[in-house]
C-alpha cells in the first residue's frame, strides 16, 4: 500500500534528515517505528502524507506515485493521519462537529456523517463526549477524538505519531486495545517502545537518516509462526 | 512567517542607530502628514524614494508592501474625487469631478506612500528587538514598548498555530469550495485561534508574573552613537527642516 525507495530529504539550512530511506507497508502489517529525538521520524510520516515532498526518492502509494497535490488528495482519502498534538488537529467547537468534518470532506451528507460520528464513538468508548466542547477535553480525551477524526474517514491505513506522549498508562491500555481490535494495517512512530512492541509486527529503528531492523518484536512473529522447541535460543 | 526580511542587509540604514531611525522617522511622518503645499509633499515623497532605494531591499518584497498602501489609497481615489466640493473639471452621469477633489487625493496619495517608504526604509531595516530597544531608550511610555512588542511576539506564533491547524484540516481531506461546510470550518478555525491565543496570553502572562515582571522591560545592552549616527542625525534634521520651511514659506504652492 505505502512504499518509499530510497528515500532522502533536508530541511532548508539544515543537514539531512533521510538518507536513502526505504520502507514498505503492505495490507495488514502493523509497522512501529523508534528513533531518536530530531532523527525524522514525523518528517518520515510528514512525506508519506504528501505534507512535504523529499528531496530524492519515490513514494509510492496504493500503487500510484503521486506528484501532484491533486494526486495527494486522492491518496490521503485512504489514509488516516493523527498528530502528535491533537490540538493540531481539533478545531471545531464540538466533538461531534470535528469527527464530521472529515466524512463530510469526502463527501458524506449531513446525516451520513452523523451516523460516521456516533458509529465511531461508540467504537472508541466516547460516546458520552459527543456534545462536549472539543476545547475543554482532557488531554487523554483530546487524543482519543483525534483518533476519532481519523478513523471516521474509515482509513485503510492508519498513521499515527507519538500516540502515547503524555498519555496515563491506563488511556495508553485503552489505545492499544482499540487499535487492536479495529486496526490492521497501520504505522505508529513512538517513543514507547513497550507501547509499540504491543502495537505493532515489527519495530523498525530510524537512524542516521535510513530504517533499520530492530528484532524487537521477534518474540511476537516467532510465537505466531511456530510453537517453541527445545534448543531454541531463549 | 518572517516579519523581519528587511532587517538582514548592510546598508547605512541598516548600520544606523535605530533611535536616530525612530525619531527621523517620527518627525518626518508629523511633517509629511501635517504638511498641505504640493512642493513640500513631492520633495517629501522624493526624498523617501531615494532612502528607500538607497537601502538595497528586495525590490518584488518592497513593491509588494507599497502595493498593500495603495490597495486603500485606491479606494479614496473611488470616492474623494467626486465628494469633494469645489470647482467641476468633467461630468460623468450624476458624478461631478472636481479640481479639489483631485488635488485632494493625489496629497493623499503622496503623503501615504512617502511615509510607508520611509517606514520600510528606516524601521524595516531594524530587527524588532532593537527597535524595542530603541523605544525603550527613548522613553517611550512602557505600555506602548510592551503593545508593540507582544504583538510582534505573538503575530507569529498565532500564524504557527494558525498553519498547524490548515494542515490538520488538509489531511482530513479539507479543500475549500463556495459552500457553507467551507465557511462553517473556515470560522470554527478562527474562532478556535481566537479562543487559543486569549488562553495563551493568559498563560504568558502568568508565567512572567511568577518570573517578577511588574510592567518593566530591563535591557541588556546600550547602543553607542557613532560618528555615522551624528552625521545621519544632522542630515535628517536639515531634511526635516527644509520640509517645515517648505511649508511654512510663502511662494510655490
Amino acid at each position: 500500500m505505502i512504499r518509499l525507495e530510497d528515500i532522502g530529504f533536508a530541511y532548508p539550512n539544515s543537514t539531512r534528515v533521510l538518507e536513502g530511506l526505504d520502507l514498505l507497508c503492505d495490507e495488514g502489517t502493523r509497522i512501529g517505528i523508534v528513533g531518536a529525538n530530531g532523527s525524522g521520524k514525523t518528517t518520515l510520516l510528514h512525506i508519506i502524507m504528501g505534507l512535504l515532498r523529499p528531496t530524492s526518492g519515490t513514494v509510492t502509494l496504493f500503487g500510484r506515485q503521486p506528484s501532484s497535490e491533486a494526486d495527494f488528495r486522492e491518496a490521503r482519502r485512504r489514509m488516516g493521519f493523527v498528530f502528535q498534538d491533537a490540538d493540531d488537529q481539533l478545531f471545531c467547537p464540538t466533538v461531534a462537529e470535528d469527527v464530521a468534518f472529515g466524512p463530510r470532506n469526502l463527501g458524506r451528507s449531513a446525516k451520513q456523517a452523523h451516523e460516521m460520528v456516533s458509529r465511531t464513538l461508540d467504537m472508541l468508548g466516547i460516546e458520552h463526549l459527543e456534545k462536549r466542547v472539543t476545547y475543554q477535553l482532557s488531554g487523554g480525551e483530546k487524543r482519543l477524538v483525534a483518533l476519532a477524526t481519523a478513523l471516521a474517514m474509515e482509513p485503510e491505513v492508519l498513521i499515527l505519531d507519538e500516540p502515547t506522549a503524555g498519555l496515563s498508562e491506563e488511556t495508553s491500555e485503552q489505545l492499544l486495545g482499540i487499535l487492536s481490535r479495529h486496526i490492521s494495517t497501520s504505522i505508529i512512530v513512538s517513543h514507547d517502545r513497550s507501547f509499540l512492541q504491543r502495537a505493532s509486527d515489527e519495530v523498525l529503528l530510524l537512524e542516521k537518516g535510513v530504517l533499520t531492523e530492530t528484532g524487537m518484536s521477534e518474540m511476537g512473529t516467532w510465537s505466531r509462526s511456530r510453537p517453541p522447541s527445545p534448543g531454541d535460543p531463549l | 512567517m518572517h516579519l523581519e526580511e528587511f532587517a538582514e542587509g548592510h546598508s547605512i540604514w541598516h548600520r544606523m542607530d535605530p533611535r536616530i531611525k525612530i525619531l527621523g522617522l517620527f518627525s518626518f511622518a508629523v511633517v509629511a502628514a501635517l504638511s498641505n503645499r504640493i512642493s513640500v509633499q513631492v520633495f517629501a515623497l522624493l526624498t523617501a524614494i531615494v532612502v528607500l532605494m538607497s537601502a538595497g531591499l528586495n525590490e518584488r518584497k518592497v513593491a509588494s508592501r507599497m502595493a498593500v498602501v495603495n490597495g486603500f489609497v485606491l479606494f479614496l481615489w473611488l470616492f474623494l474625487p467626486f465628494t469633494t466640493g469645489g470647482e467641476p473639471i468633467a461630468q460623468l452621469g450624476w458624478l461631478v469631478l472636481t479640481r479639489e477633489g483631485i488635488v485632494l487625493s493625489l496629497s493623499i496619495t503622496m503623503k501615504a506612500n512617502a511615509i510607508a517608504a520611509a517606514t520600510i526604509a528606516l524601521l524595516g531595516t531594524s530587527t524588532v528587538f532593537d527597535l524595542v530597544h530603541a523605544m525603550i531608550h527613548l522613553r517611550i511610555p512602557n505600555l506602548l514598548v510592551q503593545l508593540f512588542f507582544f504583538c510582534y511576539r505573538y503575530i507569529s506564533v498565532i500564524h504557527l498555530e494558525y498553519t498547524r491547524l490548515r494542515t490538520g484540516m488538509k489531511v482530513r481531506c479539507f479543500t475549500p469550495r463556495s459552500n457553507i461546510h467551507t465557511y462553517r470550518s473556515l470560522a470554527y478555525l478562527m474562532g478556535m485561534l481566537f479562543v487559543r491565543s486569549y488562553d495563551r496570553s493568559e498563560r504568558i502572562y502568568q508565567a512572567m508574573v511568577l518570573r517578577g515582571f511588574s510592567g518593566t522591560f530591563w535591557t541588556l545592552d546600550h547602543f553607542h552613537m557613532h560618528r555615522r549616527d551624528w552625521i545621519a542625525l544632522v542630515c535628517m534634521s536639515l531634511v526635516i527642516l527644509l520640509m517645515v520651511v517648505g511649508q511654512l514659506a510663502g511662494g510655490i504652492p
